[in-house]
């Protein structure tokens, strides 16, 4: 059985672009592009990190004399000749790092797997060895890891206490309701583990830095580092042309970036360094676990009249980092009386961060489990109970949405999926020995913006270059680009080539909130419509092009554009200059901000083992609304992508704690469980066409994050459907199963 | 990972004679053999294990190292055969279904044609506090220093087969199938060739876990023979998390001779489940000539997990394992052949 060659293309509906082909796509499949650990430095040393063994504690000895006596080896820094960098804050505190505790700042250990040393040596056979050969003696001290461990603190900041959501009565009218759900989930620590591991390399030149580091955001790195240094930021240069998977873990600064670029500053040495599998598990963000209750109050015929969330999430003791979903999910379904609140449990551990969809994925999934529950107790069809409490408006707020396009994702999905073959009465569906369900969830999305700035550059040949420090994380964000320039400028695609990933070009967003499409998109319109302007309106070809620039007496046009998303002013531009992610926008006129989301529907089912409970999902059908899609083919990529990711999340993905000790366990991609292809054998996309023409002059909603959403809810309740057992933890494991009678 | 010296010898005598030098037990050796090196680098990586002297028998020109052949005794399969070569082949398929089925489900297709199935059979375990040199506590690394697993996170760990110094559990999928089917294992060491049973290569943690095999320092694994005849209705069910490049979280190699429903002769392997690959003799004895029914299945499976002995986070095996005995059972029983 031979898979189709290509992939199918999907036909463009209406309101989508073209289904080009990326790019860059031979050439990566070709493995030519350069990803910044393959930039070359001149006569680079080798740094490698030790971390530390326990999560608690003090160092007491490091004795390094054993791994400094190895020929190669250059030099071994540890607290007590650690390079000085400048103590930066946390970016959501003004700052640019990820986790404001400063490795080799001394000998205090606050997580596991924290920097202990960096050895740097001719090359890395001889850095591993000898980062073998150093001996720690630590006084341990015993770790607060997790939810219920012992020292471990909630609280609930002022900030995040600004967050809860609150409508109507939420007690009086959840007590008199006549069909009430009140239900705990929780959902795992759970790490990105991009293919291309995390590294950073530093060369300086004088006073001028460069840097080579897969980035999410090159300009929040460029001035970061120039922070900790306490540099002028116009010193530091950043490179990253291509990034081989990110998911939120190389978003913002690690303390990493300051701290290979010190040394490569002591030692006057170009540095690279890689941060190997294990160590990328406690050197980076992750995504925290949580916890969280749901309430619902309905009436018997299925409106929902009460709703509150509340959650609670993992951090570290130094930062105070939440996502905090609630906002989506107290304004998903009509519903008068709401309330919701969310707290941080602060762990010795180190600070989680931005992972796809990071508010969503957790609170959408415990909603979307809950609304399932709430279905059943009212014998209602799932996607009934959902139509019925549709709304177009915020029910906290009043304000509108922009567009909404859930209903019709429902129904689109659910004809394709074979929803009405469902039988409502769970373990009702049998297959041999297989146990079958169906099960369906919400998927959204908020419409994020950040300011951005692009530069277009045009020759008398019609060759158009688009420079722009926005990022493709992988997702196909230059093929995008090339097209909304080829179509603002009336040219064939080919004709356009885009640079991004490099500071040498005007600050693009963070390739992340899903936001690169519609921020950097819309920069690229705007400078190509400034082009445009410079020759009359439109773009002439051939012969003619070449007489407007006789007219202009040049040989290169350049523009420059900056761009501020509705409700945002100059300032943003000028924080995207700082690194920062600034904006905000906030009301217009006294008028409640309207919401701008994208919506989807997803289904799954399952079968799962009478005698052994291993949990299969045979197929995934989603449809998906997000204005106007650029380019359907990359779309239904990412889509393809979140689904696949999301079955994951439901099923397998966990990243195991040792409690006592508070380390991870699985740190390898062998035990670290991912979807492999055996898992996923049936996947449909569906797109739904939809316009709006209020969330930005381009129409895009974001999509990247919109998929993986609603995944692990569909999972679970399909779970529920074949077996009658509510899986409220995720992962949903066999072993969780077990004791269902089958 | 350190430095160290690398031979390539082109014949065993020669391989051997260049092992052998004292040492507590076999993977403590000075000198290890390295096939396809899929287990041993990357320990060596991970500063587990740290040999002085690599010999690397890929090149060893001997008749019968890379073959896998049968005669009136039953089926030789050469240590040096690979995984894929053995599972590819059309004829070891149909009369033994079983070796196939452990093998094709035990990796990615990458590490099958790498990996030797005489090093296949000697994977260490999986158990994160052993890969990781950072955990102090680790009576098969460092004997005497404790088990971090035994109060640790051990979702994965064994319930067969345990003792208070080792709870880990054997990682592999192939030695089920051996152990089943009462496989001997051909040995070539300084002193000559032995042949000893399957069965007596991998030993109990008890209180010694660092001393993994019988097999004595600088031995070499040369083959294996499985005696007898054919086992056509035969398979493999391993249950894990994901449904492919995983751990069995529990796995069943079983192997039938039915006449008509009264079952003639079974042969039963457990992984996943037991610190080394599991001969399930208590259950055979209770199937052995009677009729296969998912009763006495359960029954069979209830009687081989009664001294199964749980920790916190892996009491799960104990019903999964059973489930995936009667599975097997009821597997290989339904076979067509």
């Amino acid at each position: 059985m031979m898979a189709e060659a290509t992939p199918p293309v999907p036909e463009p509906g209406e309101n989508m672009g073209k289904p080009l082909p990326r790019y860059e796509a031979r050439a990566k499949v070709t493995g030519e592009p350069l990803y910044a650990d393959d930039l070359q430095l001149p006569n680079p040393a080798i740094a490698l990190f030790v971390t530390s063994g326990i999560a608690r504690g003090r160092i007491l000895q490091i004795d390094t004399a054993a791994a400094d006596a190895l020929p190669g080896v250059l030099k071994i820094y540890t607290h007590l000749n650690a390079p000085r960098r400048e103590v930066t804050k946390h970016y959501t505190e003004g700052g640019y790092v990820s986790d404001s505790a400063v490795p080799l700042g001394g000998p205090d250990i606050v997580n596991d797997g924290q920097i202990v040393a960096v050895v740097v040596a001719e090359d890395f056979a001889t850095a591993r060895d000898a980062a073998h050969r150093i001996a720690i003696r630590y006084e341990e001290r015993s770790p607060s890891a997790t939810f219920g461990s012992a020292g471990a603190a909630t609280i609930q900041p002022d900030a995040l206490a600004a967050k809860s959501k609150k409508a109507g009565d939420f007690a009086g009218a959840y007590a008199a309701a006549p069909v009430k759900i009140d239900a705990e989930y929780s959902t795992p620590t759970m790490h990105h583990n991009p293919i291309e591991l995390f590294s950073t390399a530093a060369a300086w030149n004088g006073e001028r830095l460069t840097v080579h580091e897969p980035s999410q955001f090159v300009w929040q790195l460029k001035n970061g580092v120039a922070s900790a240094l306490g540099i002028d930021p116009e010193n530091v240069e950043v490179r990253d042309p291509f990034v081989g998977g990110a998911f939120g873990s190389k978003g913002m600064m690690t303390q990493r970036s300051p701290l290979i670029a010190a040394i490569a500053r002591d030692l006057r040495r170009p540095i690279r360094n890689v941060v190997l599998r294990d160590q990328g598990f406690t050197l980076a963000t992750y995504r925290a676990e949580t916890r969280h209750r749901l309430q619902l109050g309905a009436t018997r015929d299925g409106k929902l009249t009460a709703l509150s969330h509340e959650g609670w999430e993992v951090t570290s003791r130094q930062d105070d980092y939440s996502v905090a979903g609630i906002e989506a999910t107290t304004e998903m379904y009509a519903c008068p009386n709401i309330a919701s609140k969310v707290s941080l449990v602060k762990a010795d551990r180190n600070t989680p961060g931005f992972m796809r969809s990071p508010p969503e994925t957790p609170y959408m999934y415990a909603l979307e489990a809950a609304m399932d529950e709430m279905a059943a107790a009212l014998a209602m069809d799932p996607v009934e109970f959902r139509r019925i409490n549709d709304t177009k408006v915020s029910p906290v707020t009043g304000a509108p949405y922009t567009s909404r396009s859930l209903m019709e994702c429902y129904d689109r999905a659910a004809a394709t999926f074979g929803w009405n073959r469902r039988k409502a009465e769970p373990m009702a569906t049998r297959e041999g020995d297989w146990l079958i369900g169906y099960g369906c969830a919400t998927a959204c999305y908020p419409t994020s913006m950040m300011a951005a700035t692009a530069r277009a550059i045009l020759t008398p040949s019609g060759r158009v270059e688009i420079q722009i420090a926005a990022h493709d994380v992988g997702t196909g964000a230059y093929t995008a680009m090339q097209q909304i320039a080829a179509r603002e400028l009336g040219v064939d695609p080919r004709m356009v080539s885009v640079r991004m990933g490099d500071t040498a070009y005007p600050p693009g967003p963070v390739a992340g909130g899903s936001m690169t499409t519609a921020s950097a998109g819309s920069a690229v319109k705007l400078v190509c419509d400034k082009l445009k302007q410079r020759l009359g309106g439109a773009l002439p070809s051939g012969r003619e092009l070449e007489q407007a620039f006789d007219r202009l007496g040049t040989r290169r046009i350049e523009e420059y554009a900056e761009w501020t998303p509705p409700g945002q002013g100059k300032e943003a531009v000028q924080a995207l200059y700082k690194g920062q992610m600034g904006g905000g926008g906030g009301a217009e006129g006294g008028k409640p901000k309207p919401l701008m989301y994208a919506f989807g529907a997803e289904f799954a089912e399952v079968r799962i083992h009478r005698l052994t409970r291993e949990i299969r999902v045979p197929r995934l059908t989603g449809a998906f609304a997000g204005g106007h899609i650029v380019n359907p083919r990359t779309a239904r990529s990412q889509y393809l992508g979140g689904m696949i990711w999301g079955l994951g999340q439901a099923l397998l993905e966990q990243t195991e704690l040792d409690e006592l000790r508070g380390r991870y366990i699985n740190d390898n991609l062998a035990e670290y469980l991912v979807a492999v292809n055996a898992d996923v054998p049936e996947v449909d996309i569906i797109m739904v066409p939809e316009v709006d023409s209020q969330v930005n002059p381009l129409g895009v909603k974001g999509i990247g994050e919109l998929a993986n959403v609603g995944t692990a809810a569909a999972i679970a309740n399909a779970v529920y459907n074949a077996t009658g057992k509510r899986i409220r933890d995720l992962p949903v494991t066999m072993d969780k199963l077990l004791d269902v009678p089958a | 990972m350190r430095p160290f010296e690398y031979h390539a010898p082109q014949d065993a005598i020669s391989a051997v004679a260049m092992a052998g030098e004292p040492a507590p037990s076999h993977v403590t050796s000075l000198t290890q053999f390295v096939g396809g090196g899929t287990t041993l680098f990357d320990l060596m990586k991970l500063d587990v294990m740290h040999p002085a002297r690599l010999v690397d028998i890929t090149r060893l020109g001997d008749k019968g190292l890379q073959q896998v052949r049968r005669d009136d005794r039953g089926l030789h399969i050469g240590a040096l055969a690979t995984m894929a070569a053995l599972s590819d082949d059309g004829a070891i398929a149909k009369d033994y279904p079983v070796l196939r089925d452990t093998l094709w489900q035990a990796a990615s297709a990458q590490i099958r044609n790498m990996a030797r199935l005489g090093g296949n059979v000697l994977q260490r375990t999986r158990c994160p506090y052993f890969r990781d040199t950072s955990y102090r506590q680790c009576n098969k690394r460092d004997p005497g220093s404790g088990c971090a697993a035994l109060d640790g996170f051990n979702r994965m760990h064994a319930v067969l087969g345990t003792s208070t110094s080792c709870i880990a559990s054997y990682p592999g999928d192939f030695a089920q199938a051996l152990i089943a089917l009462d496989a001997h294992v051909e040995l070539l060491g300084a002193d000559g060739p032995r042949v000893i049973r399957f069965a007596d290569l991998h030993r109990l943690p008890e209180d010694a876990p660092q001393i993994e095999t019988s097999l004595r320092p600088g031995e070499l694994i040369t083959g294996f023979l499985i005696p007898g005849g054919t086992w056509p209705r035969s398979t493999y069910v391993k249950v894990r998390d994901r449904a492919s490049y995983a751990f069995a979280n529990a796995s069943a190699a079983v192997a039938l001779k039915l006449d008509g429903g009264r079952i003639e002769d079974v042969r039963i392997g457990l992984g996943g489940v037991a610190t080394v690959p599991w001969r399930a003799a208590r259950a055979e004895a209770l199937l052995k000539g009677a009729e296969l029914t998912e009763g006495a299945a359960a029954e069979a499976a209830e009687a081989e997990f009664a001294g199964a002995a749980a920790r916190e986070h892996n009491r799960y095996k104990i019903p999964l394992g059973k489930a995936t005995l009667v599975r097997a059972l009821l597997q290989a029983q339904a076979m067509e052949l």
